[in-house]
């Protein structure tokens, strides 16, 4: 019982990486909305993010920023790591919507399976 | 003193000429400020491959920052043979580029193009040179991020949608990249490559080390276009504008595969990729897939950019076969591919970006007796389509025989038959463009058509040059990757 204590509540922060990974990744999937699509794709991407976040944690540790009286700080590596990625992953997702507008300008709508449709007509 | 620099300038060369780039009001000057761009690269790279073969590896430490705990650009045979190929491609498809998308997009937008060209030249050749893991990922981002723009240029909506879905599936797969370097670093403590290979035999045996290697696989696989995860690139290959197409053809995939080579050999060793992760009879099973299913399915495409694109994927298959054997020679076998298949496909497409330029389609019910007005185009395309079948004395013969040499070494001979039966069909989709070209009635519309112009053909033709000097003269490319594959498997100099 103990043990499946701790798996679920001492390891929260894996449990919602996770949860939220397969919610983006089913909605990258299963959405034929483009811009869901793209939500989804972020929410993905945003995962990653809390598990790189989670990984830095070290118990007991503080802030990474030298002090009187401070023996453990957290690791900060994987902060600087992720600022760059969410730096890659704002500029996919500008870069997605920009397309998405193009899309809506050529096709006259966003929804994938119309885009299929118009397509195998042409 | 500037050769101590150079793998550095390899990178920050093209990375610091892109936003140079974006401020050349004028397309010309931009185009002309891109070419020497692009052969200043090229120079570099040769400065590059003369040092590393003379003087073993390169390391270089960014910033002065001590090696592990800054980040190293790492240069050693394998990054060689990748370097000479991407900046090969680069500064023989430049002069080509003027002519070809000036025609296919607005004159307005040409700085914008040659600025997402050099960027992505930069990811291209950073993913190379780079030995950290996490940089690794910054770069592949810088070049898919531009590649995806370059794709969009494309004339005609398609192309949209291509990068959309290029882009959601390329983003998928960098996550997963991503995922898999933080679960190394949770386990290590490390993000150099050259470290990572050093600490994980010690944790290998964790079921974390096992996730990181599937994500990581699986993510470089999508990037690579690897049997059943190429969804992306026919659209991507056939909607793009004709440089494009040629120029990410030849060089995308290929530093994909290197990505793979890179994690599977130098970062987890080839013990724990090959002997506890079983990982090359997956790779030999998809590749064989790969060679027979999109042989078959080139055979009945139409348009002959969509064709090149599946062919493409069946050649890549060819690549990751040699990988898969994990032997010295499957390995150069492997290497040797990527090269020759780099400049095959790269002057295949070049060609049809000719065709592209003057008729305005490359479907082949477009093309009949083409080849009447346009003899040269054509017949650089019938060199280069000789060279993807494997016909001796091209360079394409010289990877099929590698590879069937490596195949039957560890007497595999079913494989052989397999690629002697893929080349056939190679044949078979090769001969329906000349078949069209060469012998039916041309139209009124390809009557009016005149040959390409010198601009295109003298770059598509050093391509083909090139093919068929490396299909007589082999040492070179043989003996890059022989070494390459050498410091891969771990038996060369480190």
């Amino acid at each position: 019982m103990h043990d499946v204590m701790h798996g679920v509540l001492g390891l929260y922060n894996y449990w919602i990486v996770i949860i939220l990974m397969m919610t983006g990744f089913y909605t990258v999937i299963a959405r034929p909305n483009l811009v869901k699509k793209i939500i989804g794709l972020f929410i993905f991407q945003t995962s990653v993010f809390i598990l790189f976040i989670s990984m830095a944690k070290i118990e007991g540790g503080t802030a990474p920023i030298i002090s009187e009286g401070a023996r453990i700080y957290s690791n900060p590596l994987p902060h600087v790591l992720i600022l760059t990625a969410i730096v890659v992953s704002l500029a996919t997702t500008a870069l997605a919507l920009a397309l998405v507008i193009r899309i809506r300008e050529a096709y006259g709508t966003i929804n994938e399976d119309d885009i299929h449709v118009q397509d195998e007509e042409a | 003193m500037l050769s101590a620099h150079l793998p550095a300038l390899q990178v920050v060369v093209p990375l610091v000429s892109a936003p140079v780039c974006l401020l050349l009001r004028n397309p010309r000057h931009a185009w002309a400020f891109a070419l020497a761009v692009s052969w200043v690269t090229l120079a570099v790279a040769i400065n590059l491959a003369v040092q590393v073969h003379a003087s073993g590896t390169a390391s270089y430490a960014l910033g002065a920052w001590a090696v592990p705990w800054g980040i190293e650009y790492r240069v050693d045979m394998a990054s060689v043979l990748m370097i000479l190929i991407i900046t090969t491609i680069g500064a023989i498809v430049m002069p080509y580029s003027w002519r070809s998308i000036g025609h296919e997009i607005d004159k307005k937008h040409l700085q914008l193009f040659y600025t997402c060209y050099l960027l992505f030249l930069t990811g291209l050749l950073g993913i190379v040179v780079t030995g950290d893991a996490f940089n690794l990922f910054v770069f592949l981002e810088i070049s898919s991020l531009s590649s995806y723009v370059l794709i969009s240029l494309g004339s005609g909506r398609r192309a949209l949608t291509a990068a959309l879905q290029y882009l959601v599936m390329g983003t998928i797969g960098a996550t997963f990249i991503l995922i898999g370097i933080g679960l190394l670093y949770m386990m290590t403590g490390t993000l150099n490559m050259a470290d990572l290979s050093q600490r994980l035999p010690v944790n290998a045996d964790s079921r974390t080390i096992r996730v990181a290697f599937a994500f990581v696989t699986v993510g470089v696989s999508i990037k690579l276009a690897l049997f059943p995860l190429h969804l992306w690139l026919p659209n991507a290959y056939t909607y793009a504008p004709s440089v494009v197409s040629a120029f990410i053809a030849a060089t995308a995939t290929k530093t994909g595969i290197y990505i793979l080579l890179r994690f599977f050999f130098t970062v987890f060793g080839i013990s724990f990729s090959f002997e506890a992760m079983h990982v090359g009879e997956i790779l030999m099973l998809l590749a064989s897939a790969a060679i027979l299913i999109t042989s078959l399915v080139a055979v009945f495409q139409d348009n002959v950019k969509r064709m090149l694109a599946y062919s493409s994927i069946g050649h890549i298959g060819y690549i990751i076969l040699g990988i898969g054997l994990a032997t010295t020679a499957g390995v150069t076998a492997g290497m040797v591919h990527l090269f020759n298949h780099a400049i095959i496909k790269g002057s295949l497409f070049l060609a049809m970006g000719c065709i592209f330029l003057r008729l305005g389609s490359v479907e082949l019910s477009d093309m009949h007796g083409i080849a009447r007005q346009m003899p040269w185009t054509m017949a650089a395309f019938v060199t280069g389509g000789l060279s993807l079948i494997g016909i001796p004395l091209t360079a394409g013969f010289i990877s099929k025989w590698y590879l069937v040499n490596a195949v039957l070494n560890v007497g595999y001979w079913p494989l052989a038959v397999l690629i002697l039966v893929s080349s056939l069909l190679g044949l078979i989709y090769i001969w329906r463009v000349v078949e069209t070209a060469y012998f039916q009635m041309p139209g009124y519309k390809i009557r009016k058509l005149s040959e390409a112009p010198a601009a295109l053909l003298v770059p598509t033709w050093l391509l083909i040059g090139t093919n068929l000097y490396f299909g007589v003269n082999a040492g070179l490319v043989t003996g890059i990757a022989g070494q390459g594959a050498a410091v891969l498997i771990g038996q060369g100099v480190p």
